[in-house]
């Protein structure tokens, strides 16, 4: 039979799910954290805590006062030791509350034990509220805010759920990981987020590379009205939402709109966990899975790891040294990860994954004249011209940059992946996309 | 950590194919032709192959390291290419020295006087066969038979016609085509090359054997010599349909001259071609067409070499209005 994909452009590097074996290991919480107030997508948070602070794990330290921010609370218990910059993954210095690690104690409201609760009581109101109150955001790896999907604009609703774990990225394997060992909460989760947003159908999608998830989810899912599993053809960048929602539905999200405007809400299967836990247990999203991964290493793992924990424990919980020639380090997924330049970063929300990459595979290779082979047109998956696009923000022309479509990038970088001249296509898209969606911010303010 | 890591932008994953790669694969396509124009019109062939490609090589090399004092790119595969291709694209008699002059239109003229791989707009091979064919109109339409004198050097050979060159001739007179059998070579010959023509445009079956490796490599896929022969058949189709005996009909258009090397190995040319799909089919529909009718009501029997360069002028136009289809840009998805 062949599987689902999207039709539009996309390709297929190499899988390297190194770690897809490796279970979930807890990693027991460090000396010392640094929780980021900005993890997520939106307004950083704001500190309700100050130097010499007693807290427990779960504890708010920081709230969400904008309308896209997110809660944030204490990963550890111990006493904060400041609110200092702190370099996250995206190189720049950014607030951090600090704290020092004094036993594991949890505020009594959260619910620690294994009990499956599948009998969903707070009302959808209430859902969405409980959601925003424990700091919810997507996990997949833009950490959007999570109840902002669930409140919807005048005049709109949804009638498709739909759950991403695609996890179409390369060496990734948390959220493989969590479908394995965490279905049974998951598809609780699923019902807590079908009730939050009315809707009575949610389809998860996952791809054919994890045959063990797909499988699994399925049996789980079989007895549990109105949730469906499809699996899917692997496929870059099948995660992605538009692309997701066509591969699953045929529903084609219009330039410039949003998966609610076809009717859908989108989450990944790592944040219909948290969901779970926060409406069904009461837990903040306190900690995550996180893959450690990379060629060179004889030993790969997945973590169950406190939020604000340097990357640098991942590997001491593996037992292994960073090996002798890595040169890059990855934090999320090769396409469209960041490199980071150092294991001291803290884990946020959104990362799903450390990849150590080896010299020889760290470089780029040298550029060469664009010999029109069209690769890059047949491979983007929004349909663009990435050759066109490159030229016109290599020459500053933004109005052309605007009428080709350079804001429906969705940055996936199969175009750069492609390019046998080894164009910096993406990176000249990112450049005329920020200088055009500048452009048009100030248009509108006029 | 006093490790030194380096910090780029993603994606940090890249794929296989290089510019090289691509290129060397083109030349490894070209080999079938090749060997199919060796065993038909022998060292001669060889010769003129071997002198085109180092030609096409040493230009390259001389004009970006002398003139232009830029890297040297002349073996990256791309400059071999040409020289294949303009070897293919002329009679195996052809003296040396005319071949230079090919040679020097094809690299200095139609490529690096633009810039370079990537910025020629026409076909460096077919720009050097235009200039041959304006400058040298006897050798270049003196045809060696196959099969003969094979083990000898030179213009001496025995020559002939080639299969479009005297059907042309004979339909100008007012024959009629069913008179004419004797001119026309049994398909067979056709399809493996047993006839008179360029070195390289004779192998029906060389030819496809490269097209196939090409396709099965990714390097091009199959619009346009699809289209490109689809829509010639579809030209001369008609006009066989219409009047059997003023027109021969298409599958002998398809077999005989230029087209089948154009249409895989010219009009895939990706410097020279459209970005799109669907401006790669309007490009190759066109050319089809323009090849049809030259054939048809032109002066030269054969028209591939002039339908793609015409072609070529339209890609700009071509990549300007036929754009790929945009995501969530046609739909009416209604809620």
């Amino acid at each position: 039979m062949k599987l689902k994909t999207f039709k539009l452009g996309g390709i297929h590097p190499p899988e390297n799910k190194l770690s897809a074996g490796a279970p979930i290991e807890i990693l027991p919480p460090p000396g010392e954290v640094n929780i980021p107030l900005s993890q997520h997508l939106g307004a950083p948070a704001v500190p309700v805590v100050k130097k010499g602070d007693k807290v427990k794990v779960g504890t708010l330290i920081a709230r969400g006062e904008a309308f896209i921010s997110a809660n944030i609370h204490a990963s550890v218990s111990g006493t904060v030791l400041k609110i200092d910059d702190v370099v996250d993954i995206s190189g720049y210095r950014r607030k951090a509350v600090f704290i020092k690690t004094e036993g594991d104690e949890w505020e009594d409201s959260i619910d620690k034990s294994e009990e499956l609760i599948s009998e969903i009581k707070p009302e959808p109101i209430r859902i969405v509220e409980k959601i925003k109150e424990m700091g919810i955001v997507g996990m997949g790896g833009a950490a959007f805010p999570t109840h902002v999907k669930y409140m919807f604009p005048e005049g709109k609703t949804a009638d498709t759920l739909v759950v991403n774990g695609v996890e179409c990225e390369p060496y990734l394997t948390a959220d493989h990981r969590v479908m394995l060992e965490k279905s049974d909460e998951i598809l609780s989760g699923i019902q807590v987020m079908k009730k939050a947003g009315k809707v009575d159908r949610a389809i998860i999608g996952i791809e054919a590379n994890k045959p063990d998830a797909i499988e699994m989810m399925t049996k789980k899912a079989e007895n549990i009205p109105g949730v469906e599993v499809v699996p899917l053809q692997v496929f870059y960048p099948q995660g992605a939402e538009k692309q997701l929602i066509k591969a699953l539905l045929n529903r084609e999200i219009p330039s410039g709109k949003l998966p609610l405007d076809v009717g859908c809400i989108t989450n990944n299967v790592a944040t219909a966990l948290a969901v779970y836990e926060a409406v069904q247990k009461n837990k903040p999203l306190v900690e995550r899975v996180v893959a450690i991964t990379g060629k060179k290493l004889s030993k790969t793992g997945n973590f169950k790891v406190r939020i604000g924990t340097p990357a640098g424990k991942l590997l001491e919980a593996l037992g292994e040294e960073i090996p002798a020639h890595t040169s890059k380090v990855i934090c999320g997924g090769p396409m469209m990860g960041k490199a980071v330049n150092s294991l001291e970063v803290p884990i946020t929300k959104g990362i799903s994954g450390f990849i150590l990459i080896d010299g020889s595979e760290a470089g780029r290779r040298e550029m060469e004249n664009c010999i029109r082979c069209g690769k890059c047109v047949y491979v983007c998956p929004m349909g663009l011209e990435p050759y066109l696009l490159e030229r016109l923000a290599e020459n500053k022309n933004y109005g052309g940059c605007e009428t080709s479509g350079i804001v429906d990038c969705i940055e996936c970088g199969s175009c750069s992946y492609t390019c046998p001249a080894s164009r910096p296509l993406l990176d000249y898209i990112r450049y005329g996309k920020a200088s055009v969606m500048r452009i048009m911010r100030e248009r509108r303010q006029k | 950590m006093s490790k030194q890591l380096t910090v780029s932008l993603s994606p940090h994953e890249k794929g296989d194919l290089s510019v090289k790669q691509i290129m060397w694969g083109v030349v490894i396509a070209l080999i079938p032709t090749f060997l199919a124009s060796v065993y038909f019109y022998g060292l001669n062939s060889l010769r003129v192959v071997f002198l085109s490609v180092t030609f096409c090589i040493v230009s390259e090399f001389l004009i970006q390291e002398f003139i232009l004092k830029v890297k040297v790119t002349a073996f990256d595969g791309s400059a071999a290419v040409t020289g294949l291709l303009l070897a293919f694209n002329v009679p195996s008699g052809i003296p040396w020295w005319q071949l230079l002059v090919g040679a020097i239109a094809a690299i200095g003229i139609a490529k690096m006087a633009f810039g370079g791989l990537g910025n020629n707009p026409f076909n460096p091979a077919l720009v050097g066969r235009a200039v041959m064919l304006a400058s040298f109109p006897v050798q270049m339409t003196t045809w060696p038979e196959p099969m003969q004198k094979i083990w000898t050097f030179g213009a001496d050979a025995v020559t002939t016609a080639t299969p479009l060159t005297s059907l042309k001739d004979a339909i100008r007179e007012g024959k009629r085509i069913v008179d004419l059998a004797d001119l026309i070579p049994s398909y067979f010959d056709l399809f493996i090359g047993n006839v008179g023509g360029c070195v390289g445009g004779i192998s029906v079956v060389a030819i496809l054997l490269g097209g196939f490796y090409m396709l099965y490599k990714k390097i091009i896929t199959y619009h346009i010599p699809v289209f490109f022969l689809l829509s010639m058949v579809a030209f001369t189709g008609v006009f066989w349909l219409i009047d059997p005996d003023k027109y021969v009909d298409p599958l002998f258009h398809i077999l005989a001259g230029g087209v089948m090397l154009g249409a895989w190995f010219m009009a895939t040319d990706m410097v020279t071609g459209p970005m799109s799909i669907k401006g790669q089919i309007v490009f190759a529909v066109g050319g089809g067409i323009l090849c049809g009718a030259i054939r048809l009501f032109g002066t030269y029997p054969d028209g591939v070499a002039y339908a793609i360069l015409i072609m070529n002028a339209f890609v700009p136009l071509i990549d300007k209005y036929f754009k790929p289809k945009r995501f969530g840009k046609e739909v009416n998805y209604e809620q």
